[in-house]
């Protein structure tokens, strides 16, 4: 009983919108330091040069990496979701949701190399 | 989830993609060549594209995200109808707040 009712979890696509809704948490959990961060600059440009030599720390960028797969990841997973509810059925959503992962690991892995 | 934070949710989602892209574009860019608070607020500073950019983008955001923690606090925690709309209009008012004063301490000349 509880495993048929469980069943769904084992599809790609259940899983497509786990990751897009916690992707969207993490980035909305990301938000306010961002902007706090920005803000440093009205206190001046030393304050917020402060901060970005602080975040030159590897594990820092590994973090920022995560961020950026994760930002590609609910731009693409949003996209998906638009396309599907706003225009002629695509078939292969599995696909496409698997596309989406792909990209966003490439990017992420893209910054990763431009960081370091 | 009602048909109006549907609506909103999904056309801040069709304003943000755009927004995103250019924003990551400028992320590569920046970080390429080591990012400094000198390049950034010289991007920046005075600039009405950068200002109006980055605004939209930030109440873009102040709208998407909340209705997106809103379902979120429906469908995974017990809270009550009242505290999470209460929950997710005081974070939209954080992000809307805390944006705002990013861009104009990047943006203002």
């Amino acid at each position: 009983m509880i495993a048929r009712r469980l069943a769904h979890r084992a599809s790609p696509l259940w899983l497509a919108a786990l990751v897009h809704r916690l992707s969207g948490l993490a980035l909305a959990a990301f938000l306010p330091l961002h902007f706090l961060t920005l803000g440093l600059a009205i206190e001046g440009e030393a304050q917020l040069e402060g901060f970005l030599r602080w975040s030159d720390r590897p594990i820092v960028k590994l973090s920022e990496t995560v961020l950026v797969f994760l930002l590609v990841i609910h731009i693409l997973g949003g996209l998906r979701l638009l396309v599907l509810e706003n225009f002629a059925w695509l078939d292969g959503q599995q696909r496409l949701a698997l596309l989406a992962a792909a990209v966003s690991a490439v990017v992420a892995f893209g910054f990763l190399a431009s960081v370091f | 989830m009602n048909v109006r934070f549907y609506v909103w949710q999904r056309l801040t989602a069709a304003l943000m993609v755009p927004l995103m892209l250019v924003h990551l574009a400028i992320i590569f860019y920046a970080t390429q060549k080591g990012l400094s608070a000198a390049d950034i607020l010289a991007r920046t500073r005075g600039s009405i594209a950068w200002a109006v950019f980055y605004g939209a983008f930030v109440a873009a955001a102040a709208v998407h995200a909340p209705i997106g923690l809103r379902t979120v606090l429906a469908e995974w925690t017990p809270l009550r109808a009242r505290a999470r709309d209460l929950a997710a209009v005081a974070f939209g008012i954080l992000l809307l707040v805390l944006g705002l004063r990013a861009v104009a301490a990047v943006a203002l000349p």
